[in-house]
């Protein structure tokens, strides 16, 4: 692979201020940053507003273009765009999830989800923008339909984890929902039949070579068959599947632990995100942001025994923030453009560079 | 909230002598000192006085009487941004362990430099779930949502308000 041999800086390109707390999340729309569209994200906080930051064509710099707030009455934790870009979904510690619609450059709050008992913590979309998942501190995964007129209707409440679901991720191209959580397992939520009958196919727990503390957050990469996940416990763990089997399965094939990246974090990673091109961010509790790779060397005497792939450490940005940092998330659009959100209240744009020779 | 006498007959210290912190150095008044283990006590417990008489009327004593809290069980290290606090509940199923444990993060939240990393936990073997304490104290999603809860906020407000008389 073309990173191993490479040298790679960080450069910040720009430092984005307005938050008035600790900014926990971030999302990119993916339908912008290509074919001439200006890349536009959201950012959500503990000051209860969520902000879309847009790229000036003129220069370049991201400006904050809109701020949601007088929905959320208390902290929002995390957002998701549609597949489509045109709806943004966001959560909050106030039990609801608000979905938000771009009228025009104005963001309407079209729909408002209630039924989480307390504190929802993430929300995903499936590829096709047909369902969309949450989870929360009741230990309850909720599915949710779309339906026309903004209706959503909750087709299943999945309960399964024994502590607070931290994050729920849909596969990027099968329907099959992947949870994580407080309770230290990573859980995998298939349709079993024709009636929304979704049930937990696979727990991915500590004596599976799983973690064995906290699961934060989960990534999958560009095709698919392989996850990553980042937890409380220091390290980060690749999870492989059989993607043939998986579609012909009609979802669901056994995931199995590939690789764990340990020795490298010294405090909680709350946030991994895998790009299309294979680099792995991750940011943590230490403040700093650390890209692995992929590494083909596999003749080391302790790599040789272990049949799953090697990673190696690519770059790693000290005092990337002034405290923790909360989201790393690629940009869709240009290659190598990462964002990070931090509670110092800041959002960072990155790029990830070659050194020049 | 009620609560029972969780330790009837607690087992009560003396408090400390104070050592004399040294007076600033008169060479570079502007030189940043260091925080260290006594700094963090007192914040602890000196400058709020009562962190720990909060609802525990029968037991008007303070963290450093009931030795819930040492100087030694304190760890700094100023050049890493780090302080360790460990402490230790007055019996092991004490049900405010965590509760204690909040205010303590709280208040070094509140008092120390953003910089700073803190890690709470109670003292190894000192509570009957020690693991399970120690996570949701040092969970800090747990932590601001439980901030964001008025009447567990109005809890640590009340604890670490200083108290007169």
């Amino acid at each position: 692979m073309e990173f191993v041999d490479g040298r790679f800086e960080l450069r910040e390109i720009q430092k984005l201020e307005g938050h008035s707390d600790r900014v926990w999340s971030l999302a990119w729309n993916p339908a912008t940053g290509v074919d001439g569209v200006p890349s536009v994200f959201a950012s959500c906080s503990g000051d209860k507003t969520v902000r879309i930051w847009e790229r000036s064509h003129s220069t370049g710099s991201w400006d904050c273009k809109a701020v949601l707030d007088e929905t959320h009455t208390r902290t929002v934790r995390s957002c998701a765009w549609s597949p489509s870009g045109k709806l943004l979904a966001t959560v909050s510690f106030d039990a609801t999830t608000a979905i938000w619609e771009n009228v025009g450059g104005d963001f309407e709050c079209v729909s408002t989800l209630e039924g989480h008992e307390n504190e929802v913590k993430s929300v995903s979309w499936n590829a096709s923008g047909s369902l969309l998942a949450t989870c929360g501190r009741d230990k309850t995964v909720w599915i949710w339909e779309v339906q026309p007129g903004h209706e959503y209707e909750c087709v299943a409440v999945l309960q399964g984890h024994t502590q607070d679901v931290k994050m729920v991720q849909w596969h990027p191209t099968m329907d099959v929902l992947f949870s994580c959580s407080y309770d230290n397992n990573i859980k995998i939520w298939a349709d079993e039949g024709d009636d929304d009958d979704w049930v937990c196919v696979q727990t991915l727990d500590e004596p599976n070579n799983g973690h064995s503390s906290t699961v934060w957050a989960l990534s999958f990469n560009s095709s698919g068959d392989k996850m990553v996940t980042c937890s409380d416990d220091l390290t980060l763990k690749i999870w492989g599947t059989d993607l043939t089997r998986m579609q012909s399965s009609d979802g669901y094939a056994p995931w199995r632990h590939l690789s764990t990246i340990a020795g490298y974090h010294d405090r909680t990673i709350f946030s991994v995100h895998w790009s299309r091109e294979g680099i792995i961010a991750s940011g943590a509790a230490d403040d700093a942001i650390r890209f692995f790779v992929e590494s083909e060397d596999k003749d080391g005497l302790f790599t040789s025994k272990v049949d799953g792939p090697t990673y190696k450490l690519l770059l790693k940005e000290e005092k990337a923030h002034d405290m923790d940092v909360n989201s790393v998330q690629w940009s869709p659009g240009e290659k190598r453009l990462l964002a990070s959100a931090s509670d110092d209240g800041t959002i960072k744009i990155w790029e990830l560079a070659p050194v020049p020779c | 909230m009620v609560l029972g006498l969780i330790n009837a007959n607690p087992v009560i210290y003396e408090k400390k002598e104070r050592r004399v912190r040294g007076a600033p150095s008169d060479a570079d008044e502007y030189a940043v000192e260091p925080i260290d283990e006594q700094e963090i006590f007192d914040i602890l417990l000196n400058d709020t006085q009562k962190i720990c008489i909060f609802k525990y009327p029968e037991h008007p004593y303070s963290l450093e009487e009931l030795k819930v809290i040492t100087e030694d069980a304190i760890e700094v290290n100023d050049h890493r941004s780090y302080v360790r606090v460990t402490f230790t509940p007055t019996v092991e199923h004490c049900s405010m362990a965590t509760i204690i444990g909040l205010c303590l993060r709280v208040k070094l939240i509140r008092s120390l430099p953003s910089r700073y990393k803190v890690d709470i936990r109670v003292a190894p073997g000192s509570h009957a779930t020690e693991a399970a304490v120690n996570k949701q104290l040092n969970d800090k999603e747990r932590v601001a949502a439980a901030l964001e809860n008025p009447s567990l906020l109005d809890m640590v407000d009340e604890c670490l308000a200083p108290t007169y008389g």
